[in-house]
Formats: structure tokens, sequence, C-alpha cells
């Protein structure tokens, strides 16, 4: 058994980012996350395992930090919040077009613009749709717990290395902020140079007589070329479903569905005890891995269930992925405070009693 | 006169080559404009990591701009950069590889305008680089547009009544800039238009990654350069009117050696 600590979730990616065996940390101060980069700067991981610690200038420049050293073969990573991630995009765009593995945790917050600086879940299209410009997608998992916003770390950059692809933890400001008791997993040592070369022999780490030269782009004039690129990606993103996660709760006799994730699965999870209570038979299903969606499994919970309500702190993002799975075959409606404001497990009891039970 | 090959075999003799191509030079054919300087910026560099015998321990960064595309002249590990950009990759990679050598080589537009905050932060931190900043006062890769070092009253195609400072605002000083940040160890403006102005900037940029290998902080290498493209001029006239203008308003030579500014800024 592992450590066992009692942590904010911010500490938590913090911790778990030097175990992880990461190279390179690369942030800037945004509110709710700022503990992450000031969690680092303590614990002093090049002490610890000789990661580099740096505070950027902007969110900009430390997104193209990991582009940098993701590019050298590097576990690298940075962490923000809503407006820091928005100035992200160009990099992200750039890393995914250039293949650069890397982890970025989103804790959100309720925007749009400087909006506010409590939790919100606005952000689904942003991390899930690509996010910047071009034809690309992030691979992207949803901690509902501090124990999630450790282990993540680990599966993420696994992730990273396994697609050559940023990888997000698209969290929030309730994860992030909350303490709960969790499990570290054990230290695993950062690679040496000679690994490096071994795990990545594209990666820029020093033209050696014995191979070509590696070059890091994602340009390419010939429009041919690129199409065969994008193609490339394409399958690459394909592949990525066979990794998709989720977790059902109670849905084995569900005769309806909360469909949620983040801090909304864990506020949906008090809801369906509530429903259940009074003899309401609710289920919740929870995707893990937002890209890929895990649709399979939500077509077929579809089968069996007479309505939907797709719970996110959101105007409704997630919903669209859910009716996308579902196929019509029930109806889905959506409920969901917006602008830093947070459901309690009553209101999503009622707005699944007034748009799903009272109808279907 | 007998031009087939075969003939030639008799002369092109190890013995007989006073001059070629450095081998960290890639044999595909530059992307530049005849009588652009990129080509013997590029030269240079690629000379100065030859006679360093650093190849296999370097990494460029390449930016956008008309040398976007120098990773391919370079036969170097080589990164492309973002617009402006390039100083950020640069600091993560020397940090993460103590022992490498890393370089970016940059335009205007690039370093001076979208990646000025980058910039003058990694020289605010003495990032341990090589920084090659080419300065045409041009945007030349979208098609001569105005660059934040272009002269006043320049006519380029987003100024083409001239540039007004009082509208455009003035060329920005860079160099002079960073020279003034305590992270700057050396800070120099060099041409490469006439053989005595290349050697000179051969032995700042080899001055430069010497720098870096003992550690020593960040080196900053301005190349004024030509577009004669962009300035609709031949090479000739070209190389004359950047003497005449570009030199009174960024004159060439050392500003800040060993850390320390030995020009009146």
């Amino acid at each position: 058994m592992g450590e066992i600590r009692l942590m904010m979730g911010n500490e938590a990616i913090a911790e778990a980012a030097i175990r992880a065996g990461c190279d390179g940390y690369f942030g800037y101060p945004i509110t709710p996350q700022s503990e992450v980069l000031e969690y680092l700067m303590a614990e002093k991981p090049y002490e610890r395992t000789g990661m580099v610690v740096l505070q950027a200038e902007s969110e900009v420049a430390s997104i193209n930090m990991l582009y940098g050293g993701g590019a050298a073969g590097k576990r690298v990573m940075t962490t923000s919040s809503s407006p820091g991630i928005s100035l992200m995009q160009e990099g992200i765009s750039y890393m995914a077009g250039a293949e650069i593995p890397c982890l970025i945790a989103n804790v959100v917050r309720g925007g749009p613009g400087l909006g506010t600086i409590q939790p919100s879940q606005s952000d689904y299209f942003q991390a899930t749709k690509g996010g910047g410009h071009g034809d690309y997608y992030l691979f992207v998992l949803a901690p509902s717990s501090v124990q999630e916003m450790s282990d993540f770390v680990k599966l993420g950059f696994e992730m990273a290395f396994k697609y050559r692809n940023p990888v997000m933890i698209l969290s929030d400001g309730v994860i992030g902020q909350v303490m709960e008791k969790v499990e570290l997993f054990d230290p695993i040592p950062r690679r040496t140079e000679e690994e490096i070369i071994k795990e990545c022999p594209w990666a820029t780490t020093g033209k050696t007589p014995n191979r070509e030269r590696n070059i890091i782009t994602s340009l390419d004039l010939d429009p041919i070329r690129q199409e065969k690129h994008v193609m490339h990606l394409k399958e690459k993103y394909e592949k990525m479903k066979e990794d998709a996660m989720w977790e059902n709760i109670k849905t084995d006799d569900a005769e309806y569905l909360i469909v949620a994730y983040g801090s909304s699965a864990r506020i949906g999870q008090k809801t369906v005890d509530l429903a259940r209570a009074e003899g309401i038979k609710v289920g919740l299903y929870r995707p893990i891995t937002l890209y890929p969606f895990p649709d399979k499994e939500l077509e077929r919970l579809s089968k069996q269930v007479k309505g939907i309500l797709s719970v996110e702190m959101s105007l409704g993002q997630l919903v669209e992925d859910v009716r996308l799975a579902v196929h019509d075959r029930v109806p889905v409606e959506h409920y969901g405070r917006v602008g830093g404001s947070i459901h309690t497990p009553f209101q999503v009891l009622n707005a699944l009693k007034e748009k799903i039970v009272n109808k279907y | 006169m007998d031009v087939k090959f075969e003939s030639w075999k008799e002369i092109i003799k190890d013995e007989n080559i006073v001059f070629k191509k450095t081998k960290v030079l890639t044999d595909n054919v530059l992307s530049y404009c005849p009588g652009c300087g990129h080509g013997v910026a590029h030269r240079l560099i690629a000379e100065t990591i030859e006679e360093m015998g650093i190849q296999d321990q370097t990494i460029g960064i390449a930016p956008v701009g008309c040398s976007v595309l120098a990773y391919e002249f370079f036969d170097i590990d080589m990164q492309q950069a973002a617009h402006g950009r390039a100083t950020a990759l640069a600091t993560a990679i020397k940090r993460l590889y103590p022992n490498k050598f890393v370089f970016t080589y940059q335009g205007d537009g690039d370093l001076a305008a979208i990646g000025g905050n980058e910039t003058l932060h990694a020289c605010n931190r003495g990032e341990n680089i090589v920084v090659i900043f080419i300065n045409n006062g041009i945007y030349g890769m979208t098609g001569g547009q105005m660059a934040p070092t272009t002269l006043d009253g320049m006519v380029t195609s987003t100024s083409p009544y001239g540039r007004d400072p009082q509208i455009m605002g003035h060329p920005i000083h860079m160099t002079e800039l960073v020279a003034k940040l305590p992270g700057t160890y050396y800070v120099t403006r060099q041409s490469v238009h006439k053989p005595a102005n290349v050697r000179k900037a051969k032995k700042a940029i080899r001055k430069a990654f010497e720098n870096q290998q003992q550690n020593k902080g960040l080196s900053f290498i301005e190349i004024v350069s030509n577009c004669n493209s962009g300035w609709k001029m031949t090479p000739i006239e070209a190389n004359k009117w950047m003497e005449e203008n570009m030199f009174k308003v960024f004159p060439l030579g050392d500003i800040k050696v060993e850390g320390q500014i030995i020009k009146e800024l």
C-alpha cells in the first residue's frame, strides 16, 4: 500500500508529478490552481529527483516550454485554469500537429472572459473538440477525486508517450481545492538520457552519427503530404478509443440515468442515493476519458433506461456527446448551474424529476 | 572546353580543395532569395558547430518567417517553434539538457514583435543559450509588410506611404534593450554583407557558443541584414541602402561584453 496523505487536489497533482518521473514543470500562477506551482517550489523536486521547476512569464511561454522539452523527449507538464488554458491553445495545437507528448491540467473556473475564480465545467468543448486551430484532439482525463488527480498524472504521462500526443487532465475548482485522503503511488525514477533516446527515437536529443537528424515541426507546405499527416493523426485518434474509460454506479437495475463527469459526478452520486431513497431507480454513468468519449457503454445503457439527465456546470456541452451516443433512443436533457455556481444534489434531483422522471 | 564530368575528376581532389560546404549544412537547396543574408548567417553557425565538434550535442530552434525552414538546411536536430516562441522552447531544452548546445534563429517580426515578451524574459533570466537575431526591417516571408524594426519613413506593403512614427511607432532596438538586462552576457550587432563583416560575425558567433560552453549566460547576436525582394532593390542596391540607412539606426559593434555594457546606450 502506498503512502496515505490528506491533500488538496492541486497538491496531489504536484506531488504526483514528482513521483511520476516528470522532468520539467513550467507554469504560471492563476486561481484556482496556483497551489501546484507553490507546492513544487516549496518541495524542491530538483533536489529530490532532478526535476526542473520554472515559473514562466506567461501561459504562452509555459506551453511553449513544454513544446521544447517534450520535443526533446522529456516528461513535461504544466497546469493552469481556464483563461490561462485559452492562452495556451496556440502551443497545444502546434504540439498536436508536431506530435509532442506533454501533460496539461486545467483546473477549470467559470467564464467567459475573466469570469470568476469559482469552479465550473464550461471548458468541455475546448478540451474535447481540439481547442486551438486545426483538426486535432487531446486525450482528456476527468478526475472526480483527489485520488484521481494523483493517479491521472501517472496515467496521463503514459498516454502522452503511447500516442505522442498532448494529454489534458480536465479538473475543476472543486477537485483542485478540496482536501481528501489520497494514496500516493510509489515514485518512478526519471528516465536516463539513454532511456529517452530508446523510448523516443524521434526526439531532438542531438544528432549522433548513427542516425539522420530529427526534426520536430508542425509545418508541411505540401498539401498532399500534410493531408497524409492529418490522416495519420486521425488513425491515432481512432486508436485512442481502445483506452476509453468510464465508471458505472448503480446502473444494473437503473430505469433512469444521470451522466456526469468530474465534480458533477460526485454530486450526482449523492443524487442517486436521494432518488433511490424515494424509490426512483437511478444510476450514474461517469465518463472518465472525455476524449475518447466512452460512447459504446453509454449506448448500451441507453437501451435499458427511460430517460437520461446530463449534469454539468455549463450551459450544456457534455450533453451533445451524450445525445450523439444515445442516437435519440431515449430523451436526453441537460441540467447545470453556471458562472461558478455549483448545483446541490437536491437541485439535481429536482431537475431529474421535472425534466425526466415526471415526463417519461 | 571539355566540360564533361569525367575531366573534372582530375581536378576535384582532396588536395586541390581550398573551400567547401561545411558538413553541418545539408545538401538541400536554400529557399532564400539570391542576395539575402540568411545563407551566410546559416553557414557561419554551421561552421562554428563543425569547428567546435558539437554537431551531436546541438539543438537548434527555427522561427516563423523566411527562415521557418531553417531545419531543412542544418544537419542537426532542430525544432520549429510557433511564431515568436523560440526562446521559450530553448529555455526548456537547455534547462532539461544543460550539457547540450541550444540556439534560436529568429527574424525581426518573430523576435521583436510577436515574441517580444519571450525574448525579454529569456534574456532577463539569463538562459544559457545563443540567440541569433536577423534584422532586415521587414516581414519577408509574408510579402514585405512593416516590421517592428522598419525604419522611419520606410515604405512597406503595410506602410505604403512610409512608416509614420506618430501613427506606427518607432523602430524598436531589441539589442540595446536586452543589453540592459542583467541576464545577458554578450550582446553584439553584426552584418554579413562584406567579407570583413562576415569574419567579424563569425567571431561573434563562435564567442557566443563558447560562452554557452562555459555556462556564462545568454549571448545575443543581431545581424543587420538585407531584404532585396522586400525592399524592392537589386542585391547590390540593397546592401548599399543597408549601409547608408540601416546602420545609422542600428550601428554595428559589440554592445555588451562579458556582462559589461561597453557602449553608451
